[in-house]
């Protein structure tokens, strides 16, 4: 199957800060492709080159087949791009927006309303409110609006949700579950984990390299370390107690525990070797790697 | 093309949404001709006199009247000494000493040569040197008038100069600064709106999404100017029928060469705006640099002070001062009615010089980077 988007070995820095090491990777049509990684990995640096706004050093990338640079022309027409930052214009109204964004691709908002019923019919009855004055969860939706309405192939949204409550980012990634189904190509970044195990597949990116690509399920069953759930009377000296024990892959906090790889499955010693460091009411308990889990191992393998 | 119509359609919906659009638009220009036509005026009026009359006769206190009669001269006191009347000078209280010595009347009479004192304030130059043309006047008058009869001045020959001023009969300041208010009041509204308008879309990231879309340079720089173009030639048209009404400026010359030729003046003035919005990525560098060009042009104009006394330097530094071609013609056009073929020259430097900036504009605005 011919790839939508073809990232080959793009690279870019910004005065001696290198935002992207030879990135590659592939997105397959009508799928979910999540990038997950933290801020500064280099997410929106690598969007921003795919839709012609920024020229790589060095690399190429094609959506569609058509390549980013010779025929930016072309890119501009099939994909729809969110930012990060809301866009929009906030002195015009919600339909103003829209229609606005509609007629510079040369379309209509009626023309092409089938593809967003689902997504501004929400906001019809905020249609004449300013865009500066909505709720974010609301800008969010009409961001999307004006991104889809010329029908694009492809949609790169850089941090959809962030920074939206919790049900709006439900109801979005629903919408997006939508137009995959649509047949529409979807590129998303997120810095939230738990969003990642939404995609079809996942990149994860750090310090501008692209460290793995796989299915949620397929990352979280490579995952090579048997994992326990760590708590003890005393949390706070608890994860430097057991990066000090000799069978330590790693130790990270996760939420009210500390997830712990182990190099070798012996729960018993860690147990007695914290008992010997002095802790009480031990908890220790194997549980199943989550896709963090395999960001962390994927940051210690790069370190090693 | 339609996206060019699209664009500005946005911009004008945004324009005359902005609250504080309307009153920049409106009010600026009634408030800066009210204020500053008034304000900046040349005529001395009140100018506060000090007179130290040591001679005391029927001659020196005549020549006292002559200067309470003057409507420029106020009588401030008359002081016993000139210790004392320099300490008035010194303390503002007075602009101007007029020392009239013990045998001032005896000298006249005798028809010797004899003189009287005047002690200028030359703080503000430009005044003192009025204070000194109007005291010349009312003292030579007064000498002309004394003359002893049958003395030798009278034999002579006289000739008298008959002077009259073309253009502006009365020396009226107000339709000299009038004009170049009109100047500045529309470079503002075309150079400064329009920098400030697009930095504000990269400011706001607006432009990023503009980038991603299909629309091409100059349909976006287009979109861009038509509006403030538009709205500066209605802001001349506002400006002089104010002028009009208000001060009764001449239109002497045709109005349809005068819209013809800020038409291509407002080239320049937008391509200037554009041009530093693409090299600006904040509201207020736009303001820092924009104040420093205009201060400098404006001064440089001629508005103010004539250009042909400036050195030569300033000439040649005024090819590129935009402010100074209009300032030029726009008083050619109103007060002395030139045609076209008087402004022909400048018009034709404005368009090329408009070419230039619009296609550097074009050039250095990117949409990637």
């Amino acid at each position: 199957m011919k790839a939508a988007v073809d990232v080959r070995q793009i690279s870019k820095s910004f005065k001696g800060l290198q935002a992207l090491k030879e990135a590659t990777l592939e997105v397959r049509p009508s799928e979910i492709f999540g990038l997950v990684g933290p801020d500064g990995a280099g997410k929106t640096t690598l969007f921003r080159i795919l839709v012609s706004l920024l020229l790589p050093d060095g690399g190429s990338a094609t959506i569609l087949g058509h390549d980013t640079q010779k025929d930016y022309k072309m890119i501009r027409r099939i994909t729809g791009y969110m930012p990060g930052r809301f866009s929009l214009y906030h002195d015009l109204t919600v339909s103003e927006n829209l229609s606005f964004f509609a007629s510079i691709f040369g379309t209509t908002v009626r023309e092409n309303y089938h593809l967003i019923r689902d997504i501004y019919g929400p906001l019809e009855p905020f249609a004449h409110r300013q865009a500066g004055k909505l709720s974010g969860g609301m800008k969010q939706k009409l961001a999307l609006s004006c991104a889809l309405i010329h029908n694009p192939s492809l949609l790169v949204l850089d941090e959809p949700t962030t920074g939206v409550d919790a049900v709006s980012r439900k109801e979005f990634w629903e919408m997006l579950a939508v137009r995959r189904a649509e047949g529409i190509t979807i590129l998303v970044s997120t810095p939230y984990m738990d969003e990642a195990a939404l995609c079809d597949r996942v990149a994860l990116i750090q310090n501008g390299r692209i460290m793995g690509i796989d299915h949620p399920d397929g990352l979280v069953k490579a995952f090579p370390w048997p994992l326990y759930a760590v708590a003890s009377e005393m949390m706070y000296p608890l994860p430097g107690h057991l990066k000090e024990f000799h069978l330590t892959r790693s130790a990270y906090r996760f939420g009210d525990r500390i997830h712990l790889a182990l190099r070798e499955d012996d729960p018993e010693s860690v147990e007695s070797f914290l008992r010997s460091k002095g802790h009480t009411k031990i908890s220790l308990s194997s549980c199943k790697p989550g896709i963090e889990d395999c960001f962390m191992e994927l940051m210690v393998n790069g370190q090693h | 093309m339609h996206r060019i119509l699209f664009i500005i359609q946005k911009e004008f919906i945004q324009i005359f949404r902005d609250r504080t659009m309307l009153p920049i638009i409106f009010l600026v220009p009634l408030i800066q001709m009210i204020i500053l036509v008034y304000a900046a005026t040349l005529e001395m009026k009140s100018i506060d006199m000090v007179i130290v009359d040591q001679d005391h006769s029927p001659l020196s206190r005549e020549l006292r009247g002559k200067f309470e009669g003057s409507p420029f001269f106020r009588l401030r006191g008359v002081a016993e000494s000139m210790a004392l009347a320099e300490r008035e000078l010194h303390s503002d209280r007075a602009d101007i000493i007029l020392n009239i010595p013990a045998d001032f009347e005896e000298a006249m009479v005798r028809n010797e040569s004899s003189g009287v004192q005047l002690l200028i304030s030359a703080i503000n130059a430009t005044a003192a040197g009025l204070t000194q043309a109007y005291s010349r006047r009312i003292i030579m008058a007064f000498i002309q008038e004394h003359m002893p009869q049958g003395s030798e001045t009278v034999a002579l020959p006289h000739i008298s100069v008959e002077s009259s001023f073309w253009y502006n009969p009365e020396l009226d300041y107000k339709i000299y600064m009038l004009p170049g208010i009109l100047v500045i009041l529309v470079t503002i509204i075309g150079a400064f709106l329009t920098a400030l308008n697009i930095v504000r879309e990269k400011e706001k990231g607006t432009i990023e999404q503009i980038n991603v879309t299909p629309v091409r340079k100059y349909q976006f720089i287009t979109g861009k100017l038509v509006p403030f173009w538009i709205i500066a030639m209605l802001e001349l048209a506002f400006g002089l029928s104010l002028g009009r009404l208000l001060f009764q400026i001449p239109v002497e010359g045709s109005l349809w060469v005068l819209f013809g030729f800020t038409a291509v003046y407002l080239l320049v003035a937008l391509g200037i705006g554009l041009l530093i919005s693409t090299m600006a990525g904040t509201q207020q560098q736009v303001m820092f640099i924009i104040f420093f060009f205009m201060l400098t042009f404006i001064l440089m104009s001629g508005i103010f002070t004539p250009v042909e006394s400036m050195p030569d330097w300033a000439h040649a530094v005024n090819i590129i001062n935009p402010f100074a071609y209009f300032m030029r013609v726009i008083r050619m056009l109103l007060l002395k009615g030139s045609g076209f073929w008087e402004i022909s020259k400048e018009f034709f430097s404005l368009l090329v010089y408009g070419s230039i900036m619009l296609g550097l504009a074009v050039w250095r605005y990117q949409k990637t980077t």
